[in-house]
This record gives C-alpha cells, sequence and structure tokens, in this order.
C-alpha cells in the first residue's frame, strides 16, 4: 500500500515529470518536514472531494446535529427548536408498550432470519461451487431475486403464496399433506406470519450473501485441498477442517451485514399488514421504524421520532461493537 | 453438506440433481406465478380449480394499469426510471472522485477528511428518515423528486472502495502520465477514471437497484401522487381497499421486469460489485 503512494508525494508543478525514486521518497517521509503537494495539489484535492464531504456533512452531520435537538424539544406538527423538554421524549418512547413490543419483535425477528439466511446461503454456495456442468445458470437463479422489490414480493407473498384461500399456494401444499387451510397472516396463535415473513426475506436476499460465499470459497486455494486430500482427509473432514476457518472473514462479514439488514426491516412489515385506510394499528407484529414511521410520519411527531432514531442507532452501533470485539472484526481495516 | 458417504456414485449424483430441481423450481415459481396471474381474469384466479396458464390471456390487465389515474404506475415509473438514471452515475462518480483524492493526493490532513466520511459509515442508513427529512423539508424537499434524489447521493462506503482499489492502482502508469504534463486532476481524469470502469460498472449497477426498489425513503418524502416511484405507487395499489388481483400482479410484473432484464445483461457487474462490497464490509 504505502509503496504504491510513494513515488507520489514530492512537491509537484504540474507538468514536470517524477521520476524521484523510490527509496529517495522513503527517506524523505521518515526524515524532518512532510512531504507537500504544492498548491495544485490541494486545488485538486479539495474539487474531488468537496462535492462528498459538503453531501455528507449536510444530509449526515447537520441532520444527526439538528435531530438530537429536536430530540430534547417538544416538536410536533414542526421542525424548528426552542421548546425544550429534556429528555421527556425518550421516557415517553421508552415507556410506551408499543415501542418496547416493537423492539422485542425486532430481535425475535433476527434470530430467525440471521442463522436462516446465514445457512441457507453457505449451502447454496457450496452446491453452486461443486457443480460442474451449469454453475453460471444455477447461480443467476439463486441471483435473480435480489432483482425484485420488497413491495412486490410482499404482494405476491400476501395475496398468492400465503392469502389464507384454500386455492392460496402454500394452503395447497399443505392440503395435499391433509392439512386445513390456514389464514397465515392474520392467525396469532399460532404465530404463522413469522412463515411469511422468514420466507418473503430468506428468498429475497439468500442470493446476494451466496455470492459472498462463493466469493470466499473461489478464494480458497485448491492445493490446500490437494495436500489434505494426500493426507487422508475427505468429506466432511475437509469442510471442518479448511473451508470454514478458510470462511471466517466472509463469514463475520455476512454475519453483521445480516444483522444490520435484519434490525431496519421495514418494507415487508409494512406493505404486508397494512391494508388502507385500516392502516398499520392493526397489524400483528410491528418493527421500530414502522413505530417510527407512524409516530414521526402519522402523529407528525418529530421529537419523539427523533429520539427513536437516535435510540435505534444506538442499539444497532452497539451490538455491532460488540460483535466487533467478539470476532476481531474491523481491526485490521482502516 | 451435499457429501453422502457410503452411497455409490450414480445415487450421489441422482441425489444432487433432486435437490437442484427442486431448489431451481422453489426459486423461479414466485416468477411464474406473478405472470400467470397478471393474464389471468379475477374469475379464473379466484375459482377453485388449478390452472397452469390462462387459456386466453388478458394483456387488458396491463394497458389497464396505465390508464387508470388513480394507480398512476405509468408517471410513477417515468419517475423511477428518471431517480435511478441519475442517482447510480452521479452517486458512483462523486465517490470514486473522493476516493481517487483520499487515495492518491498526500495532503496534510487528508486523514481526518478520511475520519469523518468513515465516521459516517456507523450510522445505520434507514434508521435515520426523521433526520433527513427534517433537513430535506426545511429545503423545501418535500413531493419534489430532488428530495428522493438528493440524499441517496454521498455514499460514504462506496469512498471506501474505490479508496482501496485506487491504492492498488499501479502509481507507474501514472507516473507516465506526469511525464506527458498532466496535473492531479488530469491524472484523475485521464488514467484512474479509465482505468475504473469495471468498478464502476458494478458500483453503478448495484446502485441502480437499490434506487430502483428503494421504498421508505421514497414513502417519507413522496407523498403527493405527482412524487410517487413505482414501489409507492404498487404499495398504495396493494393496500386500497378496492382489491382487483389481475391488476395487482401486472403492476408487479410492470415493475420488476426492468431490473430483471438489467440484471440478465449485466450479470457478471452486479456479481462482482456484490462480492467487492461484501469482502470489505
Amino acid at each position: 500500500m504505502n509503496s504504491a503512494t510513494d513515488t507520489t508525494v514530492q512537491p509537484e508543478p504540474a507538468g514536470r515529470p517524477a521520476v524521484t525514486p523510490r527509496g529517495a521518497a522513503r527517506t524523505g517521509r521518515s526524515g524532518p518536514g512532510r512531504p507537500r503537494v504544492g498548491r495544485s495539489g490541494w486545488i485538486a484535492f479539495v474539487l474531488l472531494t468537496a462535492p462528498m464531504l459538503i453531501g455528507l456533512g449536510i444530509f449526515k452531520y447537520v441532520a444527526i446535529g439538528w435531530s438530537f435537538l429536536l430530540s430534547l424539544s417538544d416538536a410536533r406538527g414542526t421542525i424548528s427548536l426552542g421548546h425544550w423538554v429534556g429528555l421527556d421524549n425518550y421516557q415517553t418512547l421508552l415507556s410506551d408498550q408499543t415501542f418496547r413490543d416493537s423492539l422485542l419483535n425486532i430481535l425475535l425477528f433476527t434470530a430467525f432470519i440471521v442463522p436462516v439466511t446465514f445457512a441457507a446461503s453457505f449451502g447454496l454456495a457450496l452446491l453452486v461451487h461443486r457443480i460442474r456442468r451449469g454453475r453460471a445458470l444455477l447461480r443467476t437463479t439463486f441471483l435473480i431475486p435480489t432483482a425484485v422489490s420488497y413491495v412486490a414480493a410482499s404482494l405476491l407473498w400476501k395475496m398468492c403464496l400465503f392469502n389464507g384461500l384454500p386455492t392460496g399456494i402454500a394452503n395447497m401444499i399443505g392440503g395435499w399433506f391433509g392439512a386445513e387451510p390456514v389464514p397465515w397472516l392474520q392467525s396469532t396463535s399460532p404465530p404463522l406470519y413469522w412463515i411469511v415473513l422468514v420466507t418473503l426475506r430468506l428468498w429475497l436476499q439468500v442470493g446476494f450473501y451466496m455470492v459472498l460465499f462463493l466469493a470466499g470459497l473461489q478464494a480458497i486455494p485448491k492445493e490446500l485441498y490437494e495436500a489434505a486430500a494426500l493426507d487422508g482427509a475427505s468429506g466432511r473432514r475437509l469442510l471442518t477442517g479448511i473451508t470454514l476457518p478458510m470462511l471466517r472473514n466472509t463469514s463475520v462479514a455476512v454475519l453483521m451485514l445480516l444483522f444490520i439488514a435484519a434490525f431496519q426491516a421495514f418494507d415487508e412489515f409494512y406493505n404486508l399488514f397494512n391494508s388502507g385506510l385500516s392502516g398499520t394499528g392493526t397489524a400483528p407484529v410491528q418493527t421500530p421504524l414502522v413505530h417510527l414511521y407512524n409516530t414521526a410520519m402519522g402523529s407528525q411527531n418529530y421529537g419523539l421520532g427523533s429520539a427513536g432514531a437516535f435510540v435505534l442507532t444506538a442499539l444497532i452501533v452497539g451490538v455491532t461493537l460488540i460483535q466487533g470485539r467478539f470476532t476481531g472484526f474491523g481491526r485490521s481495516g482502516e | 453438506m451435499i457429501t453422502l458417504p457410503g452411497l455409490p456414485r450414480s445415487a450421489r449424483i441422482l441425489a444432487r440433481g433432486l435437490l437442484v430441481g427442486v431448489l431451481t423450481a422453489a426459486f423461479l415459481a414466485p416468477f411464474y406465478l406473478m405472470l400467470r396471474n397478471s393474464l389471468m381474469d379475477s374469475q379464473g384466479l379466484t375459482a377453485p380449480e388449478w390452472t397452469w396458464w390462462p387459456s386466453t390471456m388478458h394483456f387488458e390487465n396491463f394497458t389497464a394499469l396505465f390508464d387508470d389515474p388513480s394507480v398512476s404506475m405509468g408517471p410513477a415509473l417515468g419517475n423511477s426510471l428518471l431517480i435511478a438514471a441519475i442517482t447510480a452515475p452521479v452517486s458512483t462518480l462523486l465517490a470514486s472522485a473522493a476516493g481517487y483524492a483520499l487515495a492518491r493526493i498526500p495532503v496534510p490532513g487528508r486523514g481526518v477528511v478520511l475520519a469523518l466520511v468513515v465516521a459516517t459509515l456507523m450510522i445505520p442508513g434507514s434508521v435515520t428518515f426523521v433526520p433527513t427529512f427534517v433537513v430535506v423539508g426545511s429545503m423545501g424537499g418535500v413531493n419534489t423528486l430532488w428530495g428522493i434524489i438528493v440524499p441517496g447521493l454521498f455514499n460514504p462506503f462506496a469512498v471506501l472502495l474505490f479508496r482501496n482499489f485506487y491504492l492498488q492502482f499501479p502509481s507507474e502508469i501514472e507516473d507516465a502520465g506526469r511525464i506527458d504534463g498532466l496535473g492531479w486532476l488530469g491524472l484523475y481524469r485521464r488514467i484512474a477514471l479509465p482505468s475504473s470502469g469495471a468498478m464502476l460498472a458494478s458500483l453503478g449497477a448495484l446502485s441502480f437497484i437499490d434506487s430502483w426498489n428503494s421504498f421508505l425513503w421514497p414513502l417519507v418524502i413522496g407523498q403527493d401522487p405527482s412524487a410517487w416511484t413505482a414501489q409507492i405507487a404498487l404499495s398504495t395499489f396493494l393496500t386500497s381497499q378496492t382489491i382487483n388481483l389481475p391488476g395487482l400482479f401486472a403492476g408487479a410484473v410492470v415493475t420488476i421486469t426492468p431490473l430483471v432484464v438489467m440484471f440478465l445483461i449485466a450479470q457478471r457487474y452486479i456479481v462482482e460489485g456484490i462480492a467487492t462490497s461484501g469482502l470489505k464490509g
């Protein structure tokens, strides 16, 4: 990495050839005085980074700062500051039973969807990796649902696969095995809607994570397997001795991405349970984001909505950091 | 997973073939059902007996989508196309420019700039729709297309990916450019950018998909039908009180088709994009 930048660290009047050898640049770096790039370097740096920095400044830093102040204000139907209420919004939010239920729901959902997607995407990756003929076709088959939106998938799951009618696909398949038709989305005991939610998200995202595992599998040197095979290892032993340890980084990345995505679930919960004028109030299960949406956009309580955004951000960042500590992820990165 | 010791080779091949067959059917069935349902009429869809394919295909389900002003599917598709066609190239180019400067131009203090970019990565995207709404709302962006587009143009993660990419860029090529009299901007525009084609295509394709399928932000900021995207139009249609089943499925087919076509054409780039962003992620 360093050697790549070394030849460029020198005073650089545009138009003059860079002929300083690498060794010289390196001693220049460790010596007194930092390398200078001159005015043209500064101008170029500012021009190239300014749009990104201004954008992130406004839509991340200003937005978060303003929203934090709003979370300390009574801001109903307004986004202007001034009516300070301290931590009242946080107190209201955390003592709200529907918000606490939504936190419990998202934990449950995460506990289902993360391991299921992890195992399924790993299994599909192994299958595609080992197959010889038709590998590209099979990969496309598993990946193509990634192109479908949650709205369209919710429509199909709600109106066709799990519509609760005897002619619905799920009930039809159940009927072959002698099961009675069930209302999948409305039934709360047992809570069958979890099956609808998990199968939908699994179908949509499993191909994406399969591609990550495939890239990890392809990066494992073949010599490892050959050497192990010479030593008499086979089958299961190769999987646990070579494949799994070599996929450690990929696994950690997949787990983290899955967790963050699950915690922000909104689209399918909104579209499966929202039925027109009745709103989401009758939904058997709400996620924190659906709750936030109803608070901020429905009741236009931007103070309470801001407080919710901070509680959720803190939760996600907290869990990500803990997960990072346990797995050592990100330490070698930036 | 699919190593079955103790079975003859032919049985294993058969078992694997069976598994592949079942999985393929399960993954493709939703596409088939969507298409089949979109071409049937209401009676056929709710009839107790199963039909594999409608004997007469009802293409009028599709034309009705565009004739019905309450669904607003035509303008919504136009909005979605415009939004994705702007977001994908612009967000990718902005990230590439910033990534190049952070990787290649050794101005003092660029570490601080990098830290400011990385810090925003900690903030999970959709959770902050309230803060973003506050800012975009105060700038008059409610119910406008720019209000939907602009907050999505700044992707700190893509900046990091491009920075890594340019760090590994061989400096000999740039040296040659310098001899030809190029400054920093020239080096970026004439040498680095043209060599980033695959990277731009990969991240651009992913950005296009995300933009086309995004739901929460357009729902928050574009409440007026004039600012509806295809996803919002479809969702409103789905949650409205009048149920028009064949029309719904026709709507789903119409919103999915552009991406499926793009997927089949640009699959190589999409796979590459997922692999690069995931492994770094």
